[in-house]
Order: structure tokens, then sequence, then C-alpha cells
């Protein structure tokens, strides 16, 4: 792998629900510029790990965290670490489409007005830039106007994509997010994010091994709250080092 | 012994079922039809724009139509910031320890007091304690205190009914809480607070014992000039002129509970028709 400092990382990291052990004694490192998927059957707390990472996790009672977790060099559970800036870098996208009930252009602007980050020209300028880098601007630059319900799920997930991206951060967290799309909708979802990665670490949870297969550089491989294996995907799909891997991947379980 | 086949034995079952429904209705048309029957006859513009005469056996009502109105909107002023305000922290913020429980139970508790103990309540605190006097204020007051429990509970069933996903998406664009609450959370409720807002509104127009002691005078032949007056008020002035005026002419005792009625249908009808309007907008 390469050298530079992993953009995010877990020390031991360990997750309670109440008296329930989510995580236990996590360790990854996750590399910038790359797209890193989380793979494991359900319940095996995957999404649990991914929602540390920008503690949107924070919102449900019970949660208790031991352990370090950082974003670059901030050791984001210190009672110091801004969490607001912290979501602000390390943006989410969810496993249902969730836009505003507002305009295409109100869903995009949204984050940039409430953090007054631009005035009227420029923000015209950021949501027509966020809605190309989704691969949206031209079907829909005559649609601003209309409410992003009426959007099909696909077109709704990119704007959320998108609505992330026009406050720009540092890292997108996906969550299974095509698990309500159909194949055709799942690919243009796959390939945006391969064309994401020029500009976002991104990290992906999700059921479908095969796309992790397709669509990323490292694959971690969780069962019951432990991160069982970590490596390069080509490595993980060919020769998975533990036996519970190659398990999960050959379809044994899961 | 008789065996109905179960067909029959449905047809029956739902026959009972629709005739006991219809029977709701009945109470509704026929206090409506009486009213409007034997009220009718008084509504004239003098009546709605009037000072009372004669004893209060002629003239007008507008006094207590103005007394009603200003007591009511003093009270959803009071009510609806305090009742939003604390629905917004016992949802987005309060956690489940022994404050929010007994904060909760407050609430329930407050709800179930009856509406006279509010009146004497209000009496001892306002009018007497806080020397109010029997005013405006007065009974504003108490009657936001009897309603606040409504507000907090259709509140918070409006911000329970914003998706939770909505919040998510806010905090994942580094949106504080705060602000999610502020321009997400809030825009979406609003409807279903303002619904509530107008159903209390209607409820407390009619409320006679909570203003009984704190805010009603028996004859004031004039407006109120600030929240200190005194005012006469349609329900407790329709419960003078029907039972301690003698000789009242029936038509003017009808036309008060008419008018009276159709200021709280009015107020329910709206909140109807809002509800109706933003369900259908409505597409999560």
């Amino acid at each position: 792998m390469n050298t530079q400092i992993p953009v995010i990382k877990t020390v031991d990291l360990n997750l309670f629900y109440g008296d329930f052990h989510a995580l236990k004694n996590v360790n990854i490192e996750v590399a910038g510029n790359r797209i890193t998927s989380i793979i494991g059957p359900s319940g095996c707390g995957k999404s649990t790990l991914l929602r540390v990472f920008n503690r949107i996790n924070d919102t449900i009672e019970g949660v208790s965290v031991k352990g370090k977790a950082y974003f670059e060099n901030t050791d984001i559970y210190h009672h110091s670490c801004d969490i607001d800036l912290l979501r602000r870098k390390v943006g989410m996208v969810f496993q249902r489409p969730n836009p505003f009930p507002l305009s295409v252009y109100e869903n995009v602007a949204f984050g940039l007005r409430v953090h007054n980050q631009a005035g009227g020209g420029t923000l015209d300028a950021i949501v027509e830039e966020s809605l190309r880098s989704v691969l949206l601007w031209n079907e829909l630059k005559d649609r601003l106007n209309e409410s992003a319900l009426d959007l099909s799920l696909e077109q709704k997930q990119r704007l959320c994509v998108a609505r992330l991206v026009a406050v720009r951060p540092d890292v997108i967290l996906l969550d299974e997010p095509c698990s309500t799309l159909d194949p055709m909708a799942t690919m243009k979802i796959e390939e945006l994010m391969v064309e994401l990665k020029k500009k976002y670490t991104i990290i992906i949870v999700t059921h479908n091994m095969q796309q992790a297969a397709r669509v990323s550089d490292d694959t971690g491989f969780m069962l019951l709250g432990e991160l069982i294996e970590f490596g390069k995907t080509s490595a993980i799909f060919t020769s998975p080092e533990k036996k519970e891997t190659e398990d999960y991947i050959t379809g044994r379980f899961g | 012994m008789i065996r109905l086949d179960p067909k029959r034995s449905q047809n029956i079952a739902f026959a009972i079922l629709l005739i006991v429904t219809i029977l709701i209705i009945v109470p509704v048309l026929l206090i409506i039809g009486v009213i409007v029957k034997e009220g009718y006859s008084a509504i004239t513009w003098e009546f709605l724009t009037g000072m009372p005469k004669d004893g209060m056996r002629g003239g007008g009502i507008l006094p207590a139509i103005v007394g009603t109105l200003s007591i009511v909107t003093c009270a959803i002023c009071i009510t609806l910031p305090i009742g939003v305000l604390a629905a917004i922290y016992l949802n987005e913020y309060a956690k489940d320890n022994l404050l929010t429980r007994i904060i909760k139970l407050s609430i329930v508790n407050l709800a179930g007091v009856p509406s006279v103990v509010y009146g004497l309540f209000g009496l001892g605190l306002f009018v007497m304690l806080l020397k109010f006097g029997v005013s405006i204020i007065a009974g504003a007051l108490t009657l936001s205190i009897m309603e606040l429990p409504v507000i907090i509970t259709t509140s918070r069933q409006a911000l329970n009914s914003v998706p939770y996903s909505f919040r998510e998406a806010s905090l994942s664009l580094g949106v504080s809480r705060w602000q999610t609450i502020a321009h997400v959370v809030l825009p979406n409720a609003l409807p279903g607070i303002m619904t509530g807002a107008i159903l209390s509104i209607a409820r407390i127009s009619g409320e006679t014992a909570p203003i009984l002691f704190t805010a009603a005078a028996f004859y004031v032949p004039r407006l109120p000039h600030s929240v200190f007056d005194q005012v006469m008020a349609l329900p407790y002035h329709l419960y003078i002129i029907s039972t301690q005026i003698p000789n009242m002419p029936k038509n003017i005792t009808y036309g008060t509970a008419l008018v009276l009625l159709v200021m709280v249908l009015t107020m329910s009808l709206t909140a109807i028709v809002t509800r109706y309007y933003f369900r259908k907008r409505k597409k999560w």
C-alpha cells in the first residue's frame, strides 16, 4: 500500500450499544483517494463502523466507544473535536436516498446556505459544478426548480451525493448506497464512485460482494463485530488469508 | 337454538356497526340545527357590532366577541412558543433520564387537571398573588397553562413525523443539531404544529371555567384598552344570559350560542383545510 498517512484510522476501537458489543478491537487504516469497501454478513457491524467515522452514531442513545479513531491527525472522539467540522469533512450518503422535500437546486445549495459559504453568483456555480460531478447536470439543468422528490431513485441518490460534494468534503462514506436501486442504476452509481475517487476518499459499506470486487481498491471483511481481514481487494478476493473470509466470499455463509 | 350462517351474521354485524356510527353524527346535526333555527333571527349587523342594551336583553354582543378574541389571542401567543420550544427540547435534545421523565409525567398530569381547578389556580396566582387583577392577561395565562400539554403533544407528534433520515442527511453535511432543527425539522413540522395550534384556539375559545375567576366580567359595555382590563367573554356571557337574566329573549341566547359555535367551527375547519392542503403536498 502507499506510504502516505492514512485519512482514517482506528486503534483498538470498541463500540457498545448499551450492553451489546458491536465493534471489537477494530484496527483499520484507510488510504486517501482510494475506494475502500467493507463487506460482511448482516449485523456484522460494517455500517456501525462506517458511522463511527463521522460520529453520526452519536445520535443513537446508549452508544459508547472505547479506543481511538482518527481523521487525518484528529482524534475524533476527543472532547475537543468539533463534530460539525468533522462531518463537513467526512460526509455520508445513506442506504435510502434521502433528499430534502425541496427543489433540486435547493437540495444541492442546502449545505452552502446553512454554512453561509457562498453568495448568489457563486452558489449557482457550485450547484452546477456539484451536479456535473455526479453527472446529473445535463439531465436536470432544466428541472432545477422541480421537487427533488419527483426524481427517480437513482437520480435522488446522485443528488444526495451532489448535495454532499457541494460542501467539499474530503471523505465520502457510502452506506449501502445501491441497496434500493436496480442493477442498471447500481452500475451507474458504481461508475460515479470510480469518477469521484480522483478527488475524494471513498469508503463504501456493501452487502454485495461483486460490487466490492468491481469498484474498490481495498476491502475489509467483518464478522460479528471484528475486522477479520483487510487488504487489497485483489488479494482478498483471490487469496484470502483467513478461513472465515474465504468461506464468506465463496458463498459458504452470509 | 338459532344458527345464523356466517354471511348473514356478518351482514347483521356490519349493519349494527353502521347504525352506531351514524348515531355519532346525530347529536352534531341536532346541536347545529337547533341553535341555527332558534338563533338565526337574532343575527344582525347591530348584534355583531353593537354594545349590549336593556340589561343585556337587547343590543349587541361586540364586547363579548372582542373579549373572547383578545383572551384567546393572548393565550395562544404565550402558549405556542413555550409549547413548541418544550416539544423541541423533549423530542430533539432530551436524554431519557429522571428529569425528562418528570417533565413528561408533569405534562400528562397537567392534561388531566379539571378546567375549574385551573380557574382557581389562575385566581390565586395571577389575579391575587401577582396582582394582575381580573384581566385579559390573567385569563390568557390561565388558559395558556391549561393548553400547554395539548400544544406540546401535538408539536411533538409533528416533529416526530419528520423522517429521521432528513436529520441524518443534514447532520452528515456538517450542519449542527440546532441548524438542523431550524432549517430542516421545524419547516417540515410547521403544518402539523399550526394545525394543533388552530385546534387549540378553537378549544379554548369555548372554555368557561378557567376564565370565570380570572378574566370574565358580568357586564362591561365597552371595549378593552389594555391586557389588564376585564372583559366580557362569549361562553361566560352565554351562561349569564341563559341563567341570570329574567325575561331574556330566547333568540338572543341562541344567537350568542350561534356566534360562538360559528367561531369555533370556522377554526376547526381552517385546521382541517390546512392539514388537507399540506398532506396533499407531502410526499415522503
